[in-house]
Order: structure tokens, then C-alpha cells, then sequence
């Protein structure tokens, strides 16, 4: 029985982000639209085992904090949208720099891969990167490309196909924050679940009000009156 | 003594110092742009080049170049830390 999955594809701008779209849907792409939305992003098709999966490349980003269009567009897709499994595209020559995104998605979802793209580069620049730890430490599976040379794709693809089947669980590494935030977070918290239930991220959504990130709320707020209306 | 001369504002930086940054006096959408860039206290920046009027100034700061105005690297805060 084919089965049908969504795969987001985040990362920084010039990770190597389209080079894996491109490499997995081939030719198979299209320019999707979402409901609601004046949005056109990119959207590609490809089989794996018996599924079948659309990708969706989102706008490469630092951060979903919505400083500009892209990033408000990549933040609602993963929160609003809810692929089965979003894929964090990291450049593993800057991976200080990106993991910044990399803790930002695995606040907001549970279902995702970190691929550590452009091995090679870095490989040739001396560094090295024990995806191991990382994989311990963060709690969601961390996987080795470059996606230019084709290299390290077969084992993303089974990844893929083992955490939107459920075989693999993440437990997602959570930022603790200082005192006095984590003690407004547990404050908001259970008032924040009983609206947001499991249609959304509760302890991102408290870390939302503290910002005072109205505009989201307002746009929740509307989703949940849909949802129940 | 000592100590408090080691205190600068990027701004002030010279090409080729060393800065770890302690404070942002910046709010709002700008000072969450800057974070997310890199620009987080505990993290070292250095002064990469100035312009020939001094602004902007470019700065290396977690392994990506990145030029600020005036109007924000006077408002970011380090210590000067350099060999």
C-alpha cells in the first residue's frame, strides 16, 4: 500500500539546501500554493520503498523568529502546516552558525532530521564532525551528506522512511532558559495547553507570548476558531 | 584600572582586534537580527576592515563576515582581548 508523507527542507541560505532538493525530486517539481497564503514555494515529488513523498524546499533562514517574509513563511509552514518530517539542512563548514536554526525547529516539532551537508568541504578544511554526539546530544538523528557528490543519501532516505513510519522517535534536545524565563514558562504553560492542545507546540507558543509576538498569536487564534468552527 | 580599559564598543574597534562581546543595548526586531547573525554575549568578533569613512564596518563573527552601521556597533559592548 503506498503511503503519502510531506518533507519540509529548511536550512540557512547557501547550505546546499536546493542542490538536495534538486537531487531527490529531479525533475518531478512544481510551484506549490498554500490555502490562505500568497506563497509560492517549491514542491517536488519522489518515491522511497513503497511511499510516497512531497518535499517542500522553504526559504532558506538564520532563524524562524520572523524578522523578514522568509522567515515568517518557514516558521508557519513547520508550525501551521505540519509536515510528517521536517529535514534541517546544515552547512557542516559553519556549523556554529546554523545550529541556531537547527534548536529553533526542534523546539517547534519532534518529527525532524539534521543533515550535515557539505561534508566534503569540510572535510577538506580539517574538521571533523562526530555525528554520533551530536545525534546523543540534540536526541533526533543526525545524518552526513554532501549532496553534491551523492554521498551519505541512501542513509538519509531510510531515516526518513524510519521516523515518518514511527520506527525511529525523537526526543529533541529543549533550550533551557535563564531562571526567571523557565519560571514564566511554567506559568503560562498549562493555560497555553488547554488551548493549544496538541495542535501546537505549548512550550513554544509560551516562549512566543513572552516575546509578545502578537501577530502569530492572532493568526493562532484564527486557526483554532477554524478548527472548531 | 586595567580592567575597565579593556571595555569598547565594536564601533571602536581596530582592524585585527579581538572582541568579546558582553552587551547589546539594542531591542526589538534588530537586536533578535543580530542574535540570530551571531552577535550573542560570550561570543568573539573580530574587527575585519573599516570603511574609508569608518561605517560600516565589517566583522568576523561565528565563521561568516558581516557588516554593521554605526548606528548598531555603537551599541554593542565587548572586551578587548587581544594577545
Amino acid at each position: 500500500m503506498t503511503k503519502s508523507f510531506r518533507i519540509a527542507l529548511a536550512g540557512n541560505p547557501n547550505t546546499g539546501k536546493s542542490t538536495l532538493f534538486n537531487l531527490l525530486t529531479g525533475l518531478k517539481q512544481h510551484t506549490g500554493n498554500w490555502a490562505g497564503k500568497t506563497v509560492d514555494l517549491k514542491a517536488g515529488t519522489f518515491t522511497f520503498k513503497t511511499n510516497q513523498y512531497e518535499m517542500i524546499d522553504l526559504p532558506g533562514t538564520y532563524s524562524l523568529f520572523s524578522n523578514s517574509k522568509d522567515e515568517e513563511i518557514a516558521r508557519d509552514y513547520i508550525v501551521f502546516e505540519k509536515p510528517d518530517v521536517t529535514l534541517v539542512v546544515l552547512d557542516a563548514t559553519a556549523l556554529e552558525r546554523n545550529m541556531n536554526l537547527a534548536l529553533q525547529v526542534m523546539e517547534i516539532t519532534d518529527r525532524l532530521i539534521i543533515c550535515i551537508n557539505l561534508i566534503d568541504e569540510a572535510e577538506k578544511m580539517g574538521i571533523k564532525i562526530n555525528e554520533k554526539v551530536l545525534m546523543k546530544r540534540l536526541g533526533v538523528p543526525v545524518i552526513k551528506i554532501s549532496a553534491r557528490n551523492k554521498s551519505g543519501i541512501p542513509m538519509l532516505l531510510d531515516t526518513i522512511d524510519r521516523v515518518v513510519t514511527g520506527a525511529i522517535q525523537c526526543t529533541p534536545y529543549q533550550m533551557t532558559y535563564d531562571e526567571e524565563t523557565e519560571k514564566k514558562i511554567a506559568l503560562l504553560l498549562p493555560t497555553v495547553e488547554k488551548i493549544s492542545g496538541n495542535k501546537f507546540p505549548a512550550r513554544w507558543l509560551s516562549l512566543r507570548l513572552l516575546d509578545g509576538d502578537t501577530n502569530l498569536l492572532q493568526q493562532i487564534q484564527q486557526k483554532i476558531t477554524i478548527m472548531e468552527g | 584600572m586595567m580592567t575597565e580599559s579593556k571595555k569598547i564598543k565594536l564601533f571602536n574597534g581596530k582592524k585585527g582586534d579581538f572582541i568579546r562581546l558582553t552587551h547589546l543595548d539594542i531591542d526589538g526586531v534588530m537586536r533578535r537580527r543580530l542574535l540570530d547573525l551571531g552577535f550573542v554575549p560570550g561570543a568573539v568578533v573580530e574587527v575585519l576592515r573599516k570603511s574609508p569613512l569608518g561605517d560600516p564596518i565589517a566583522f568576523r563573527v561565528s565563521q561568516t563576515s558581516i557588516a554593521l552601521r554605526k548606528e548598531e556597533s555603537l551599541r554593542i559592548e565587548g572586551e578587548l582581548i587581544n594577545p
